[in-house]
């Protein structure tokens, strides 16, 4: 599936604005993004599997709160910044 | 271990190991700033009288602590947390020049089915280990969280004698007793006589202490008041703004508390409000302190008004850093070159260093993002540079 990234992301992406991983779930997907981008999960997600306060994950147009949401190969998955204050 | 009851002092058995030594220093010197938008180095000649800022590093991340090896002087560790982001830890062989994250970054253990577990904000303090243990580092964390690593910065391991202690909880209390940008362990120093010779400071939570590196701890409040609980003498829960051991003089503790700066001779295991020597009209509240390096009754600290609501800036608008060479007893003003009215400086717990140059010089970083510096020990003071963003963290590193 393909994964957008955000600019805070970028780092890890080599600057790739998306990238593919594959995975039934957000967790699995993001667990395929870690093996390819080492470092990048635990900036998007705690310790406690929580997905961090400033960021969100859309599955397509749907935003999920929850690692447990099922992804499929067709899907696009949206990572994003939320806005921030000074 | 689920007491929280006293251990005697183990002075005899400390007294045996050697101390480090009391030379100065003669070569280059660098700055090392933490900032809310990033790190930046600043550094000298050996002269201290040209000083070349660079940076940024991270820009846009909140760096809490950026820290030179003091041993091998080209490992840096860096405690960055991008507003979005994670909290990590950044390391460099080289100056800055290069970075590598943590591979594995301070993080607490995840909590079993139902309950509810801690997640690390950001790393809010590192400290090399003892020079026995060359590869160790420690890192105190908002909430209070203390982490080890011993391959030099790369991984990194929970302390489970405190992070996992019953009384962890107890000790470090919950939001509502928190600072309003979170509660931290700080202040982690380490016994240069016995690595497994622990001291840290929380806000909020008080001074604790391990003799077996980090298995079991106990408080060490004795004497230090809380004024904002109920008991204002309790036996933890304090507002410890730093605390410092002194490297020469290892039984000789100073600790800046939210209710007045205090002095402890271990032996005695109590805290003396010494800073009730300071006028009245300053007070002794305040956030950082700065040891000399070579004499333990020597050191700096920086007023700040703690009065009505806490404005934390200097008092009356005019800045000023008091120093002592009496451990306390009797206090100077040092004010030379510092505005004299209209200056609202506030200077954080970390933003307050000396070098080990002979005058010793002592500097401090504003959350103005302006540092100042003083080559004669505080006897006049010169903003070395401007405009930088809110400082965090200040720490002065020798590099030849």
């Amino acid at each position: 599936m393909q994964v957008v990234i955000p600019p805070q992301l970028r780092d890890y992406t080599h600057d790739e604005a998306q990238v593919e991983a594959s995975g039934t779930t957000v967790a699995e997907m993001l667990a395929d993004l870690d093996r390819q981008f080492p470092g990048i999960r635990f900036r998007i997600v705690d310790e406690q599997d929580r997905i961090r306060p400033h960021l969100r994950i859309f599955v397509n147009e749907e935003q999920t709160r929850t690692l447990d949401a099922h992804v499929a190969t067709a899907d696009r998955i949206l990572i994003f910044g939320a806005l921030s204050g000074g | 271990m689920t007491s929280t009851s006293r251990r005697p002092f183990r002075r005899a058995a400390l007294a045996r190991a050697s101390l480090p030594q009391a030379t100065a220093a003669t070569g280059s010197l660098a700055l090392l700033v933490g900032t809310r938008k990033g790190a930046f180095i600043l550094r000298s000649n050996a002269k201290r009288r040209e000083w070349r800022l660079a940076g940024p590093h991270f820009l846009g991340s909140n760096v809490h602590h950026i820290v030179l090896d003091p041993h091998d002087r080209r490992t840096m560790l860096c405690a960055a947390r991008a507003g979005h982001l994670g909290p990590t830890v950044f390391r460099s062989v080289d100056m800055g020049r290069t970075w590598k994250e943590a591979a594995k970054p301070p993080a607490f253990p995840k909590a079993k089915e139902g309950e509810k577990g801690l997640a690390v904000d950001h790393v809010f303090w590192l400290t090399r280990g003892h020079p026995s243990e060359p590869s160790v580092w420690y890192a105190g964390t908002s909430p209070q969280g203390l982490f080890r690593s011993a391959d030099g910065g790369v991984n990194w391991e929970g302390v489970g004698g405190f992070n996992a202690h019953p009384l962890r909880a107890a000790w470090c209390g919950d939001e509502q007793s928190s600072p309003p940008d979170g509660a931290t362990l700080h202040s982690i120093n380490i016994d240069p006589r016995d690595p497994k010779h622990l001291y840290i400071g929380m806000s909020c939570g008080g001074t604790f202490e391990s003799s077996d590196g980090g298995s079991n701890w106990a408080p060490l409040n004795k004497g230090s008041i809380a004024d904002f609980l109920p008991d204002p003498n309790p036996e933890y829960g304090q507002d410890v703004h730093c605390m410092r051991m002194h490297p020469l003089a290892p039984d000789r503790l100073y600790q800046q508390n939210h209710c007045g700066f205090y002095r402890m001779d271990r032996a005695e295991g109590e805290w003396v409000r010494v800073g009730m020597k300071m006028p009245k009209r300053i007070g002794d509240i305040g956030f950082p302190l700065a040891l000399h390096p070579r004499k333990p009754d020597t050191l700096w600290v920086f007023p700040m008004d703690g009065s009505t609501v806490w404005p934390r800036v200097s008092p009356d608008g005019k800045p000023v850093a008091y120093t002592t060479r009496s451990g306390g007893k009797t206090w100077q003003r040092q004010a030379s070159g510092l505005p004299e009215r209209q200056g609202w400086f506030t200077v954080k717990r970390q933003a307050m260093c000396t070098d080990r140059h002979e005058p010793v010089g002592v500097y401090f970083g504003t959350t103005g993002g302006e540092i100042w510096g003083s080559l004669n020990e505080g006897g006049k003071w010169t903003c070395l540079v401007r405009h930088l963003p809110e400082i965090y963290s200040l720490e002065a590193a020798e590099l030849g």
